[in-house]
């Protein structure tokens, strides 16, 4: 009956999941063009990185030579699409050698409001269950 | 009712099995298809792994189990065989579902 319900709301929380690195597939790419979409039809819009797809967000990557696309700075204007709240694992990126300086800062630059949440298993676990519609 | 947990790639080649087992709570199912069954599989250090997890519910999509010349009565303890109708139940009676 709640999902019933929920989908009879105009606007429904979508959680797009991100699980591989950025250059290897296209995966990214085409996960981040669907993020747009979901933005463009004003639902409720948020992004969760674990296992590889911590990469996505690592700062510095220059793609001229490889000859593919950079689609990093589209990570940094989702603000402008409505997109408010990124999460990553924490855990991922520990394991990965990574940590929060290494990463694009994703900011909301009318407000200066960082978008970007690192989260432990029992916050992802939280966000995964609120969202109305996974989508990985 | 919690999300249903779909997971489609062997244990051996992705770590979705391990990451949809972390980020799953208490109450929430489980179901291995595709190359996701052979986690399924006695006599495999899977056992051990899924044992820690005996507050969610494990099934394998019984038609993939087949294909791949497995025995859905031969599973490891706790994981239940399900056909697609079965599927489409679990579908139903779980919140929503998370592809890992």
């Amino acid at each position: 009956m709640n999902r019933l319900s929920s989908y009879s709301m105009t606007s429904r929380h979508l959680l797009y999941l991100f699980r591989r690195a950025p250059h290897g597939t296209l995966y990214g790419w085409e996960m981040l063009q669907s993020v747009l979409v979901g933005a463009a039809f004003e639902q409720q819009v948020s992004l969760a990185f674990v296992e590889d797809g911590v990469y996505q967000l690592v700062r510095g990557s220059d793609t001229r030579a490889t000859g593919t696309k950079n689609f990093m700075p589209v990570y940094q204007v989702l603000a402008d699409y409505g997109v408010d709240q990124l999460y990553i694992d924490q855990a991922a990126l520990a394991t990965r050698g990574l940590s929060r300086h290494h990463l694009w800062p994703v900011t909301d630059e009318e407000t200066g409001r960082d978008l970007l949440t690192c989260c432990n298993t029992q916050q992802l676990q939280a966000v995964l269950t609120a969202a109305d519609v996974v989508f990985s | 009712m919690a999300d249903l947990f779909t997971v489609n790639k062997s244990p051996y080649e992705t770590t979705g099995l391990v990451s949809a087992l972390r980020f799953a709570p208490a109450e929430s199912g489980i179901l291995l298809l595709e190359d996701g069954v052979y986690a399924a599989i006695r006599g495999t250090h899977q056992a051990s792994v899924i044992a820690q997890h005996q507050d969610k519910s494990f099934y394998a999509l019984q038609e993939d189990l087949v294909a791949r010349g497995l025995n859905p009565d031969e599973l490891i303890a706790g994981i239940r065989p399900v056909d697609y109708a079965g599927f489409v139940d679990l579908v139903v009676a779980y919140d929503k579902v998370q592809a890992w």
